[in-house]
Formats: C-alpha cells, structure tokens, sequence
C-alpha cells in the first residue's frame, strides 16, 4: 500500500495535535486504583478478633445481644457515640439505608427491607427466609451450605492456609512460635510504653498525623518484623523517619497501589492479620485465578453476625452494607456505591475528631479503615471505588479553618450532591439520549439487569413506543427474571431466554442494549459475565450494541481480558441448581483435588463489539472513553 | 434578480410549508402569501430543504427543477409581492417576536450565494439576528439567539451542516469567557465582527484542507471521487497547480449528475479524467490509488454523512484495501449518532428515471447515506489530519 506509506512518513507542522494531549499540566496525583493502601487502614489487631472467637460460644444467637464489654486495645480510638448506638437505632437505620430506588422499586413486600432486618438479627431464620423470598438466586444456594464443615473448616482455617502456603517462609518461625497469649502481652506492653510516651508531650503535630497507624500497626508489625522486611525497604525506612513522615506518607497514600495479589503469600498473610472478616478460602482453588480471592462462600454471615455490637472501629451502619454486600442484599454498581455513601454519611455524622488529631487526617483514615473492611466482603467496584476517591478528595480539600461540625455537613452535602449528580440524574440523561435511539418496532436485547436499561425501556414504553424487549438471562444469578418482572408488570411485551439461546433470538433483534459495572479507557467494557457473549454475537449479527453506564463509572485502567481483574462467585452456585434434586451428578466431587469450579462474575467486552457507548456526557464511540475520563478527573477530583 | 430565480421560489414555498407549525406568530406576518399558498402548493412538498440547497449549489438541472421554475415564472408576479411582504415584515414590525421569521429568510438569502456553505449562511443569519436585536444585556442577547437559531433548526430539521452551524456559533456565544469581562456592545460587537469573519474562516478552511491533502497526492496516482465537493474540488485544483501527475476517475453521481460537474471543471484543469458510472465503481477500484470524498456532516461516531453512494464506494475500497480520505472542514461536526442508515431522518429529493414508474413502485428517495467510521482512512480538516476516532474527542472538548 504506497498511498499509505508515504501517508505515514509524512510529518506535516500543520497537523494540530489532537487527541489525548493535555493542555494544562495534569494533576501529579494520578487515583488509579480505588484505594487498597493498607498503611492507613486502621487494622483490627489481631487480639480481638481472637478474643471475639473465644466469647462467640457456638452460632446460637439470641435476638437480644448483650454486647460484650469494650476491649481497651485502642482507647485512644474510642468513640462514645459507637457504644451509645443501641440495637434499635441500630436496625432502624438499616431499614432506612435501603433507599436504592432500582432495588426497592417493584421488590415484592417479602424482599423489602424488614427481611434484610431479619436477616441480620438472626442467622438461624436465614435460610428459610431466603427461600421463600427469590425463587432461585445465588443467594439462595448460599444460604444451603450447611453449616457444619463450614465451622469446621474455619477452626482449621489457619492449617489449612498453612497447607496452601506451599513455600514456607523462614522468616515467620519466629512469628509462629511466640503464642497468641505472648503477642497480646508484647502488643500490650508496647502500647503502655507508647501511651506513656506520648503522655509526654510528642509534637502534637507529629502525633496527629501518626497516631492513626502507630497505635495499631505498630505492635503487629512489631511482632512479625521479619515479614516486614519483604515489603521493601521503603516502607521500613518510613516507618522510622517519624519527623518528615507527614508528606512521605501523603505521598504514599497517593500513588497508585497494585492490586493485591493474593497469590502473594506474605501479603495475603498480613491482609489477613488486619481483616475483620474471617474469609476462609476454598479447597480447591482455580489455577488460572489464583490472584484473586477464592473464598468459601456463606460460612461468615453468622461470625459476623455476632460481632455486631463488638467492633469499635467499625460504624454500625458501614458494618451493616458491610453484610449486605455479604450476603448478596445489595447488588448492583449503582445499588452498592449509594448503600455505601449512606453508610459513610452516618458515620461522618456520628463522627468526632479525637484529641490531638486532625479531622482531615483522622477522618481520611477512618474512611480507609471502612473500605478495606467493606472490601473484605466484597471486593470493590469501579463505581465504588470512584466515589471514594471523590469523597477522599473532598475531605482532602475542606480548609483547615472550618469547624468540626461544618466540615462535616460539607462532606455530607457534598455525599448527597455525588449522589444526586453522578447517579440519580446521570441515569435520566442517559435514559434521555438512549430513548432517541428507540423507534417503533424495535426489538431490543437485554442481558442481566441494568438499573440504567431498565428505567430506559420503561421511560420509552412511556413515551409510547412501540417496541419488544427480549429478556436474556443466564444461571446463577438470574437477575434477567427480576427485571422481566418489573417489566411485565408494567405492560412491556417481552421474550425471556437464557443466554444459550442468544444466537437463535438474535436474528431480529434490532438493538441491543447493555449495562456495565465500568468502561476502561481503551473502551472494554467490565460488566456482568456473559455480556461479551451477547455483544460479540450481537457484532456477528451486525446489530448496534449500545452500552449505558454511568461517567463516574468509566476507569482510566486498561484491561485486555476478564483474568487479570476479576471476582470469583461462589461455585456452588454453579455445581448445584437449586430445585432440582435429580440433578446431583456432582454431589461429593467438589472437595476432589482433580475438579476446579470456576464462578466468574465479571468479563470484559472489546471495544470493537461496542457500537456506541450512552453516559451522562452524551452518546459517544468507545474511542472516547479516555476524553472522558480526563475531563471527568478535572472537573470533580481537581477543581 | 436573485428572488426571481427558480431555487428561490422553491425555497419559499418550502419555508411556508415548514414554517407555520413552529411559529404561529409568523401566519400574522404572512398570511397574504398563506392564502395564496393553495396555487404555489408545492407538487412534490417531500423534497427535503437540505436537498434544494444542494441541488442550487451545484447547479443541477433536472426536469423536475424545470417544471418548477416554469411554475415559478407564470406566478412571478404574485410572487414578487409576497417575497418583498415576506421581507418588509420583520421591519415594519420590529418587534422582538419577529426574529423567529427574519432569522429564516436572512439565512436564506445567505445560502443564495454559490460559495457560501449552509452553516456560513445559518451563522450570517444569526449574526443579523444580533445586529437588529434590541437586547440590552447578553443573557437577553443569548435567549433571543437561542430561540432564532432553534427556528432555523426546525425549519429545516435534515441539514446537519445548518444544524452544526447554529450549535456551533451558540457554544461561541455562551462559551467565550472574553464576552464577560467587557460591555454589552462592544461584546455585541464582537460577535458580530466574528460572525462575519466566518465565511473567510471556511473558505480558509478549504485552504488549509487543500494544503494538507498535498501530501497524500503523488505523482502518478489515480483517485476516484465521488459527487462534487467544493472541497475536494479545491484539494484537486491545487494539486493540478502544484503541478502534481494525477489521474482523476469522476463517478455519474445519479441522479443529480455532479460527477458529470466537477469531471467538466477537472477538464478545464487540464486534468485526466474519467467518467465512471456509479455502478462501475467495484470494476475499476484495482486501478484506483485513493478515494477522496467530501462530507455532508461529520458525526460524533467519526463517520460521514454524505451524498447517496458514498458508502457503497466506501465498502468496496475498504474490501480492496484502498484508502479513504474525507475531506471536511471542522464546522461539518455534528453531534450526531448514527447507528445505522435508517436511524437518520432521511433527506428526499426527486429522482427522474426517464420513464414513468408505476404507482405501484416504492422508489427509494433519500438523497445521503451514512458511512461508518471504520469504513474511513483519514479525515482532512482544518484542525487537521484526524483519524476517525478523533472527531468524538474534539467534539466533547467543543461542547462540554
């Protein structure tokens, strides 16, 4: 191809530079990871969650918990308002976070909140409940799991995790031989001294900005300093510089953090260390995914449970979403990140700068130590982890002159304003733009359940179009039936099917619209498993594949595939179907070394099979994802 | 006179047909032409607006356009008064309400002028718009614009260039941060002085595509075009005068025959010229080295809308692996969305087949078709040699 060539040697100084340069020098700070930084997480120390496993005597939960006394491991971190809270209150609030308008809109009165209420009370209702409530979800098969080797498994949790480890690490035969009763007297001990020592007199400024991580960290880090040392030096060297730690560490807190590996061993040990959740992984993990967390599914609601009332640094609202997100309660990218604000806006009401601390900092970390616990139920979204990195940055931002009190009706002004803006009418632009896409006898393709294409066919049956929707819906979750119901319900004429029948219906379809958990800058679209199915025979069929999702949604990361980034469901889900007692083929082979079950929850579409992408911006080609992550970053995170 | 020409007339009656839905404060002003309207009715009222404007440009002659003009000549009287009617009113009026009609027909006179494209013309127009304006502050300014530049959309809701134009030249007024910092009039001033500067600006524009262009043009190549493009036009032309060895294959372009147009105006450039059939596209791409089209519209998918035949060229080059380049000036971008042919609002006009066609048979009247942006090489434009992709980006940073 002469013509081209020659095109492509040409360098003509006309050509104005297009495209993806920046004109203004952009921002140092680059938030490209929802923040996963363990130096600030504030982490539960080891002490008490043993001692938590010690008082939990059995699962028998009565309904009215005497909560145990405080234990005294962070007095500086107390909080008069946690302990305060009564269950009541408690539970009153918990209905009253599920405002999410998708989720509540058309749930029969069983699925309503009251059952969540249940649910957290009591473990032993659960599964009936559950049963009653969604015919066949995940959930349900969760709840199936007998308890028994569940239990079982977790007291043999930290053997097992020692089979899994299968280099054992020389360094931490000190770390295992010192008894749990020692490492609480070291730890005790060396907070006395600390204590003492800032009793003293320390700067106060220094000490604001350390006492977060130095009154926890410090002692378990003192107690396994050889594991610390494969973190890089870096990291111990900071830990030293007490003087000039304050920008070294705001620097840190900044740079992007790799995601966890949990193929890493020392990591995944240390995560462990700190988690309030006791996840215990599965048998048989899959090779391939071997990064990511493979848990054992169902066996921490009840744990969890009990430590209702027991956890300090923990608000009783993000525990709540905490569970939720758990149990599978709250699903949904939209659904998640509002359940989680709500949680955030109750904790930053209830919340009170210690002494000798500054809000900024304080409350920063405080967030953190929230994330990372609601990351130890699930991992975190793209749209999750947006919102907080803006709400990160609006602390980050609040002038050192403002009051306690104004600060945080700033911040919880500033929630509702995310909300109201980023979701709540970044939806109805989408469903504007989307429904001039609809004409009159349209056959449009649905996968899964998108709140976003949701209230799109509904706007447009409105508007009185003339158009049929086709449902298309895969195990195990079978949200499409959720949906379907919403729909009929409404007078739409639909088609349900599952996803193996996509080739057949997709002769006459004419669009097909999809939601997405997140757009990636080089246009893949991260959704739920099996949309790259239906937008890649969509593509086969030459139908447009049109994609709604949210801008605060859309991630400057590239992914190429659904493996480097995932979430592994629960593979029960897969092994067994619910209902069908006849179908048992696999009963007793799932414990084999020789059978791998893998869940996926994720998968990423190529951009070549997206024909348009619908977001609050306009309707744009997956081309111009990075355009708007770019002008999204400076319009909401640096202004 | 200009207003006795045929695509005058034609224009005319189309605007009262367009025209009195959306303002019914105009019927006032034209009800004497309103009440003849029965006996200017025009015989074929599904030709687009966009349809005539290009039929006017490119001086295309058919059979149908004749029947109109003698139409035109035998009511040339009558016509005359309720032209001038049509243009006195807005000043004997003067009131504010008015602007709704006189934006229409200022834009229309504009687009008279053979050089001027349809979005120059919609941007003069609503330049007069401000210059008759009694607005005393910018936002008064702004809404009266807003409301002038929405008539002018709707009258005429298949032309994108118009559209693009109008949005265009509003995101400069409500966008340009120096119009705050000073007083009313000299910001009025400036707006004016800009809105006149714009016909330079997108003869400049063809210029500057021109140069660019210069360099994918090598000696000995043949280039198949298809339809007449002012700018593609303006890129052969310079390149005959940069004394550039090139073979041009000109396709029929049925039925408005402007291949036959610009293969007549290549003639005169001494250049080569060949004289394909629309049908014989496939059969000579092998010969062909590059495409070279003009663009109705650039939409924000990267695509091209543009003259019926384009994409089925588009095709078979990108089947054969020859490139093809657009070349548009940037006023063309439109915030559009193509998703498929149909899903544009299409563009009729008249097609002569020589015989008469049975009632019976449905004939297929749109006058553009829509090519994909991955079908495209490169677009020429006056930002710039732009892949496809780019246009969305430039198209975000100009309206958001």
């Amino acid at each position: 191809m002469d013509p081209r060539r020659s095109a492509r040697t040409v360098s003509d100084p006309k050509v104005r530079q297009v495209g993806f340069f920046t004109p203004a020098a952009p921002p140092e700070r680059s938030c490209s990871d929802p923040p996963r930084q363990q130096d600030l997480i504030q982490p539960q120390s080891p002490s008490s969650t043993q001692v938590n496993d010690h008082f939990r005597s059995g699962d028998s939960l009565s309904p009215v918990m005497i909560p145990p006394p405080p234990h005294h491991h962070s007095d500086t971190l107390h909080r008069t308002a946690l302990q305060v809270t009564s269950p009541k209150t408690a539970f009153s609030y918990s209905a009253r976070t599920v405002t999410i308008p998708t989720e509540n809109d058309d749930v029969p009165s069983s699925l309503s909140p009251s059952r969540k209420v249940v649910a957290v009370k009591s473990p032993s209702s659960y599964p009936g409940v559950r049963a009653s409530s969604v015919p066949a979800s995940e959930l349900t098969t969760v709840s199936v799991v007998n308890l028994p080797p569940g239990i079982s498994e977790k007291a043999g949790g930290g053997a097992s995790v020692e089979v899994q480890n299968d280099r054992p690490v020389r360094s931490k035969s000190l770390k295992e031989k010192t008894s749990k009763a020692e490492r609480r007297a070291m730890q005790e001990a060396q907070r006395a001294a600390k204590a003492a020592a800032k009793a003293e007199g320390t700067k106060a400024s220094s000490a604001a900005t350390k006492v977060v991580t130095s009154a926890n960290t410090k002692p378990s880090k003192a107690a396994k300093p050889s594991s610390q040392k494969n973190d890089g030096s870096q990291f111990a060297a900071s830990e030293k510089k007490v003087g000039d730690r304050a920008p070294e560490k705001d620097r840190k807190k900044d740079a992007p953090h790799p995601r966890m590996q949990y193929d890493d061993t020392s990591r995944v040990e240390k995560a462990k260390k700190r988690a309030v959740v006791k996840q215990t992984e599965v048998r048989n993990r899959v090779e391939l995914f071997r990064h990511l967390p493979q848990y054992e599914h169902g066996t921490q609601l009840p744990d969890l449970e009990t430590k209702f009332f027991e956890l300090d640094p923990m608000h009783p609202a993000v525990y709540k979403v905490g569970l939720q997100y758990l149990s599978g309660d709250i699903r949904g990218g939209n659904a998640r990140c509002i359940a989680m604000f709500q949680a955030f806006k109750e904790a930053i009401k209830d919340y009170s700068t210690p002494p000798e601390k500054t809000l900024i900092r304080d409350l920063t970390a405080r967030i953190s130590s929230y994330v990372s616990f609601l990351i130890e139920c699930r991992p975190l979204s793209v749209s999750m982890g947006n919102a907080i990195k803006f709400l990160k940055n609006q602390i980050a931002k609040l002038p050192l002159a403002l009051s306690e009190s104004e600060a945080k009706a700033t911040l919880v002004s500033d929630i509702d304003r995310f909300i109201n803006e980023k979701i709540i009418v970044a939806e109805k632009v989408i469903v504007k733009h989307a429904v001039t896409k609809i004409r009159d006898g349209d056959v449009l393709l649905t996968y899964g359940a998108s709140s976003a294409v949701e209230m799109i066919l509904l706007h447009a049956h409105e508007l009185g179009k003339q158009f049929r929707v086709v449902v298309v819906d895969s195990r195990p979750k079978l949200e499409g039936q959720l949906l379907l119901r919403r729909l009929v319900r409404k007078g739409l004429s639909c088609t349900y099917t599952h996803v193996n029948a996509v080739s057949c219906i997709m002769q006459e379809v004419t669009r097909v619209f999809l939601g997405a958990s997140s757009v990636l800058s080089n246009g893949t679209v991260y959704s739920r498993v099996g949309t790259a199915c239906v937008a890649m025979v969509a593509h086969a069929f030459r139908v447009p594949v049109l994609v709604c999702c949210e801008a605060y949604k859309f991630h400057e990361r590239v992914q190429l595939d659904s493996i480097c980034f995932n979430e592994l469901g629960n593979p029960d889900a897969i092994s067994k179907v619910h209902g069908r007692e006849d179908i048992n083929y696999l009963d007793g082979f799932v414990n084999r070394e020789n059978l791998q079950l893998l869940n996926l929850v994720y998968d990423a579409t190529p951009s070549d099979y997206v024909s348009m992408i619908i977001t609050d911006y306009g309707m744009i080609p997956p081309t111009s994802v990075p355009v708007i992550v770019r002008e999204y970053r400076r319009e909401h995170l640096w202004s | 006179m200009w207003w006795r020409s045929a695509s005058f007339i034609l224009d005319r009656q189309q605007e009262q047909n367009a025209n009195v839905p959306p303002n019914p404060e105009s019927l006032l002003h034209s009800s004497p032409p309103s009440s003849m309207a029965d006996s200017l009715q025009n015989p074929k009222p599904n030709v687009s607006a966009y349809y005539q404007t290009r039929a006017a440009h490119h001086a295309v002659v058919t059979s149908d356009w004749l029947a109109q003009a003698q139409a035109a000549v035998s009511i040339q009287t009558e016509d005359d008064s309720s032209g001038s009617d049509g243009r006195i009113a807005p000043v004997t009026g003067g009131k504010g309400d008015d602007k709704a009609f006189s934006v229409i027909d200022e834009f229309n006179s504009w687009r008279k002028q053979p050089d001027l494209a349809e979005a120059v013309a919609a941007i003069r127009a609503l330049a007069a718009v401000i210059r008759a304006s009694q607005a005393t502050t910018m936002m008064e300014l702004e809404i009266e614009l807003k409301k002038a530049s929405d008539s002018l959309k709707a009258w005429d809701t298949t032309s994108i260039s118009l559209t693009a134009g109008c949005d265009l030249f509003m995101r400069y007024v409500t966008r340009t941060s120096a119009l705050e910092y000073e007083d009313f009039n000299s910001a009025r001033s400036r707006l004016i002085e800009r809105a006149e500067k714009f016909g330079e600006i997108s003869c400049k524009a063809r210029r500057i595509i021109a140069m660019l262009c210069q360099d994918f043009i090598f000696d000995g190549c043949t280039i198949l075009v298809h339809g007449f493009s002012r700018v593609v036009f303006e890129v052969l032309k310079t390149a005959a005068q940069n004394k550039k060895h090139f073979r041009v294959f000109c396709s029929e372009g049925r039925p408005d025959r402007t291949g036959l147009r610009l293969s007549n105006e290549l003639a005169k450039l001494d250049v080569p010229v060949k004289l394909l059939i629309d049908s014989a596209v496939a059969y000579t791409m092998d010969e062909v080295d590059m495409v070279f089209v003009g663009a109705d519209g650039i939409v924000e998918s990267g695509g091209i809308i543009n003259m019926m035949g384009t994409y089925q060229i588009a095709l078979v080059s990108h089947s054969m692996n020859k490139p093809v380049y657009v070349a548009a000036e940037s006023y063309k971008f439109a915030r559009l969305y193509p998703l498929d042919q149909k899903d544009l609002g299409p563009a009729l006009r008249t097609i002569d087949f020589g015989v008469p066609i049975p009632s019976k048979v449905e004939v297929e009247k749109s006058a553009r078709d829509y090519t994909p942006p991955q079908y495209l090489t490169l677009l020429f434009t006056d930002l710039g040699v732009l892949t496809p992709s780019v246009v969305s980006d430039e198209l975000i940073q100009l309206y958001l």
